[in-house]
């Protein structure tokens, strides 16, 4: 059994890691075609994982329903939103559930008036939230309680102001010091972390590959 | 006289049409063609197959009207198919130095790529290990100027050589990681505190005093992302604090690869502390695949189930702020860790900790204190002093235009 939780991931992460960094420098089409093999495994896997997905979600819920837990209704919700999406797809426009999803606009569709108009735009309210969000959220930060706190500040709002035409109305270098404040200290900020991250993903790819690090088998510190 | 006149004037025209075939110019009202000169023919290098490369000498006298035109057959005798055109100053071999090299001489040679041409029955593409046939001609106006037939057939290649240079920096890289690992082994290594993964064990501490759950929130990338990797690694290490601790745990993932990985780490971690009994699948669970169906599901957790402690691990989009600025709301030790720089500052402002970038790899190794694994950041931290010293010198070296060492740096 430790062989099988142990030992053959180990092995199977070394021999694809290996075969991943390989394929990457070869280009001839023997090497493509075992990338294109693995992205089509990948989509396999992917695809049967959704039903196990399904089962998460539509148990998590149901068992929210079954105990009563505060907030049930919500969960009753998801069961009534999946119900009526999943009859539209099985009805499929009088074609059954085995024929393929039939195309067409919303008027047209059951499905895609439920997915456009429910669906979308329940996430672009989630997305305008965001707004406010942001508004609060900036309110905690840019209070000038400390140095640091109130160059944030300072920065913010002329980022803020070169961003708007009320900027350049004050002054011509409003948007010049909007643009050098993106594009000098924050791009150089921001290559930092990149190649922070690049030499972090080189390293954590080198433990897995190798077996050094197997926490994903694991709390292991083996 | 007369004959021997009319032989003469003969003679010339002869001489004349022999001269614009055989030397491959023609003249007319005067204006005269260059040959052109030094073409050759070659599998296109770096590539799949498929493509098959003319290259050819640069003539600066010829007019800024004048287009090279390509030709190709499948036979010798023909027949021959316009495979490509260009403008004559197009396609300097200095426009593909990851083909050609940074020399001064590629300024002075042109390139074409043919990897398909228009034949009788349509557009065809090359085959490779097949011999094909070209002919470059050079036109200005109704005159023209050609050169021999070559040969050249396409062909797969093993190695991508315009990726020398990543390999060679990446296998440095590798070596001083895994050379460092080899040192850990050998002596301790100082490695700088990281606050946000040393606040861990008071957010589960306080969540085990609290009697509440430690929420986990995946990122959005799926199973094939480092970032999720990394995500995977520190739920396993947080997932073996909260079975020795007795805390609640709830993972929520956004793909159902995810969450199946997510189950079996938890429920490996928990058997290795001892309680296997503690262990609930149902507590990793996929709250939403969409982006923001995964936001509001998680935000209604947070709120109703009110966790002491959330931490937020992988690749967040702007869902970043939606779960942060509402987990902050409830009052819980939030941690967040992402390799996302454009959703940093918001999870910096709402969040108690932040695991910045790097950090977010080096956060599983940090946690397990393992010798081998503190190594590897250390290697991390001898490769960024590497390429720190690289960004100084090529920026000297640029400054007085060496551009050697960013050529080295530079991606193909």
């Amino acid at each position: 059994m430790i062989f099988l939780s142990r030992t053959l991931p180990v092995i199977v992460a070394l021999c694809f890691g290996v075969l991943g960094i390989g394929i990457y420098y070869v280009p001839h089409a023997a090497a493509q075609n075992i990338e294109r093999e693995l992205a089509l495994w990948l989509r396999i896997v992917f695809a049967f994982s959704y039903l196990l997905g399904l089962y998460s979600l539509l148990n998590l819920h149901w068992q929210r329903i079954r105990q009563r837990v505060e907030g049930w209704g919500y969960s009753a919700m998801v069961y009534a939103g999946f119900g009526l999406m999943m009859l539209f797809v099985i009805y499929n426009d009088g074609q059954g559930p085995f024929a393929p999803q039939a195309e067409g606009t919303a008027a047209e569709n059951g499905y895609q008036w439920l997915f456009e108009y429910v669906q979308v735009a329940c996430s672009s309210t989630m997305f305008s939230i965001l707004a406010f969000f942001i508004a609060s959220a900036a309110y905690r930060t840019f209070r000038a309680r400390t140095p640091e706190a109130a160059l944030l500040l300072v920065a913010a709002i002329v980022v803020m102001l070169g961003r708007v035409p009320i900027g350049a109305y004050i002054s011509d270098y409003v948007p010049a010091a909007a643009d050098w404040l993106l594009n000098v200290p924050n791009l150089a900020a921001k290559r930092g972390i990149l190649l922070g991250v690049s030499l972090g993903a080189i390293a954590t790819s080198l433990r897995i590959i190798f077996g050094i690090e197997r926490s994903y088998l694991g709390g292991g510190d083996e | 006289m007369l004959n021997k006149a009319l032989s003469w004037l003969a003679g010339l025209v002869c001489l004349v049409v022999v001269a614009s075939d055989c030397r491959g110019q023609a003249a007319a009202g005067g204006s005269v063609l260059p040959l052109i000169a030094d073409v050759a023919a070659f599998d296109t290098p770096n590539d799949a197959g498929g493509s098959i490369t003319l290259t050819w000498a640069r003539s600066r006298s010829i007019p800024e009207s004048a287009i090279y035109k390509a030709y190709i057959a499948e036979a010798n005798e023909g027949p021959y198919y316009l495979a490509s055109e260009i403008a004559g100053g197009a396609n300097l071999q200095s426009e593909e130095p990851e083909t050609f090299g940074y020399g001064d001489e590629a300024q002075d040679a042109h390139f074409l790529h043919i990897a398909e041409y228009a034949g009788r029955e349509g557009v065809i593409s090359l085959q490779n290990d097949k011999t094909y046939y070209v002919r470059l001609e050079l036109h200005s106006g109704n005159i023209s100027t050609r050169n021999p037939v070559l040969t050249a057939s396409a062909e797969g290649n093993y190695f991508n050589w315009t990726k020398l240079n990543n390999i060679v920096l990446g296998a440095l890289l590798s070596f001083l990681i895994l050379g460092f690992i080899s040192l850990a082994r050998r002596r301790d290594l100082y490695i700088r505190r990281i606050g946000g993964l040393e606040a861990l064990d008071e957010a589960l501490g306080r969540a085990t005093e609290m009697g509440k759950p430690v929420l986990f929130i995946h990122g959005l990338r799926d199973m094939s992302q480092i970032s999720t990797i990394a995500a995977v690694n520190i739920l396993g290490r947080v997932a073996r604090r909260t079975a020795e601790y007795d805390a609640a745990l709830r993972v929520v993932a956004p793909d159902p690869v995810v969450m199946s990985v997510s189950q079996e780490t938890v429920q490996a971690s928990y058997f290795e502390a001892g309680r296997p009994d503690a262990f609930n699948p149902d507590h990793v669970f996929v709250a939403g695949t969409e982006q923001f169906s995964y936001a509001a599901a998680t935000e209604g957790i947070m709120v109703r189930e009110r966790p002491a402690a959330h931490i937020m691990m992988g690749y967040f989009y702007a869902e970043s702020l939606l779960l942060a600025e509402t987990g902050s709301t409830t009052g819980a030790i939030q941690i967040a860790g992402t390799d996302a720089f454009t959703q940093l500052p918001f999870f910096v402002t709402t969040c108690d900790y932040t695991l910045m970038g790097e950090e977010l790899y080096a956060a599983s190794a940090y946690l397990s204190r393992e010798p081998k694994l503190l190594g590897s950041l250390k290697g991390q931290d001898a490769g960024k002093a590497i390429i720190i010293a690289a960004i100084v010198l090529g920026a000297l070296l640029a400054t007085v235009d060496i551009p050697f060492l960013t050529q080295i740096f530079t991606p193909h």
